[in-house]
């Protein structure tokens, strides 16, 4: 794709001002860093970030059937959420392999949002309009949207000041309906690096008002733009696994560490539910796990080598700025997944020890007493 | 660190710079390249006695989210390498001429260094790359 072809972010024209670098990424021009990935990562860990997230897809479904719908398409159980809640999952295939990972937030059980990765967006909402029917429209709705990811320990402080009502009594994983700078917005207590954090979901003509607001309120509380470098150092750190690198269409959740979004005792039925329920009673051959290294770091694609054989593969590393280590999620045989076993990764023609570890690389320290 | 490309250095379309006392270069990266790297993380460079040749990979920079080659402005073998930017890389990025050098190399082939590009035209070759 030539770079006259990239999309833009309603944000673009701020983040080219607040000289961030922009690169291809999903078909988009998006911004990779600002001050500098370790600077934006690290002000996301002690005080707050920005990203402009509005690449990601909106699949909005309405109508009496919608939550319904939905569970016939995702594998968690999203009928069973409580208006104003959200979820992780994803959705399959009939082999069982990952078509997207997704984060459905439930209005109501007439009316649901499917948040969807930019690189997917197409294939998903094809995928997903095959079971609209009478009782649940189906809509792919991304170009209204914006996204505004604000991230880190003091986002809440941040987030109260441009928003209404005020939601930061929500907890984790659950939405409200309100206003960010007098626009219609979905408030949601969600996001991707581990940090306490909001995301807010506000009309594409309202980005740069609610964006630029955040940034001059923001400045007492040291908060930075955070470019998609940052973004996935800091959910590498978390072992949040990223679609197109550790997961994919030839991956499946167990494997992935995700049987947690399967619910294969839920009443519907959805595309890969036989195949994982095969999956789960046979086990897992290979697993999704944290790695750390001594020296070296490893990268996606590079081979994991048990007793001298390939035996996997690395799908994402990195120095994790905050554990200050060599990390990674590689693939390896399920008899070396536990933490604790070692395994070799090849690198540019050297071969590496690695350590499987316990997830994910970092904890948010506890408050301190008195704090 | 403001944009800097020293006049007294010979430079590479790789984005290398070498500085030549006698037959000894001293080989690092340069501003431009550590700038695009962005916060370089990790460094792997050849122990002193090995060989390295004129447009070849003779080690690698790593930032949070990339794997680049370094290649060699000129064969020769190296002298020395630099332990100090080994245990913190991070040097590179505040300092890529002085205490950011890499390896130093004993030239084999001193034509080889008519090859190499001066400040103006190796600025003037990131320009027109960038268009």
């Amino acid at each position: 794709m030539s770079d006259t072809e990239l999309r833009r972010t309603p944000l673009h024209a701020v983040h080219r001002q607040l000289g961030g670098r922009m690169v291809p990424f999903a078909g988009y021009e998006m911004p990779v860093q600002y001050s500098g990935v370790v600077d934006e990562h690290r002000t996301v860990r002690s005080a707050v970030g920005l990203f402009d997230v509005s690449h990601m897809g909106e699949v909005e479904f309405r109508g009496p059937g919608a939550s319904e719908t939905v569970d016939r398409i995702v594998t968690n159980h999203v009928s069973r959420l409580d208006d104003g809640q959200a979820c992780y999952t994803v959705m399959c295939k009939e082999d069982g392999g990952i078509l997207d990972d997704l984060v459905v937030y439930k209005y109501s059980s007439e009316r649901v949002l499917i948040c969807v990765n930019a690189a997917n967006r197409q294939k998903d909402v094809q995928w997903m309009k095959a079971f609209a029917s009478a009782e649940c429209a189906i809509e792919d709705t991304s170009e209204t949207w914006a996204q505004i990811a604000v991230q880190g320990p003091k986002a809440a402080e941040l987030v109260a000041q441009v928003t209404s009502p005020d939601p930061t009594g929500l907890s984790s994983y659950r939405f409200i309906e309100g206003s960010a700078e007098g626009a219609p917005a979905l408030l949601a207590r969600t996001g991707y690096t581990g940090e306490d954090g909001f995301e807010l979901y506000v009309p594409a003509e309202r980005a740069e008002t609610v964006w630029g607001s955040l940034i001059e309120r923001g400045a007492p509380l040291g908060v930075k733009p955070a470019g998609l470098g940052a973004r996935d150092s800091l959910r590498l750190e978390m072992c949040f696994p990223l679609y197109g690198n550790d997961i994919d269409e030839t991956t499946q959740p167990y494997e992935a560490g995700l049987g947690w979004v399967v619910k294969l005792k839920k009443p519907a039925e959805y595309p890969g539910k036989e195949a994982l329920r095969t999956a789960k009673a046979e086990g897992s051959r290979r697993k999704l796990v944290p790695l750390e290294l001594e020296t070296g770091i490893a990268r996606g694609g590079y081979p994991v080598v048990v007793d001298g054989q390939p035996a996997g593969r690395v799908t994402s590393g990195t120095k994790g700025p905050s554990v200050g280590r060599s990390i990674a999620l590689a693939y390896v045989p399920a008899t070396h997944s536990a933490a604790g076993s070692q395994v070799e990764i090849e690198i540019r023609g050297t071969v590496r020890p690695a350590r499987v570890v316990e997830r994910p690389f970092y904890r948010r320290p506890k408050p301190s007493v008195g704090a | 660190m403001e944009k800097h490309h020293p006049e007294n250095l010979s430079y590479t379309k790789e984005h290398e710079w070498c500085r030549v006392d006698g037959d000894v270069a001293t080989i690092g990266i340069t501003w431009h390249a550590q700038d695009s790297l962005g916060d370089i993380v990790y460094c792997e460079l050849p122990d002193a006695g090995e060989d390295v040749s004129a447009g070849q990979a003779f080690g690698v920079v790593e930032s949070v989210k990339a794997v680049s080659d370094l290649y060699s402005p000129l064969t020769g073998t190296v002298t020395e390498r630099n332990d100090a930017i080994i245990e913190s890389p991070e040097g590179l990025n505040d300092d890529p001429y002085d205490d950011g050098w890499l390896i130093k190399v004993k030239i084999k082939d001193t034509s080889e260094l008519d090859q190499l590009m001066t400040k103006q035209d190796y600025e003037k070759f990131i320009e027109e790359s960038a268009e």
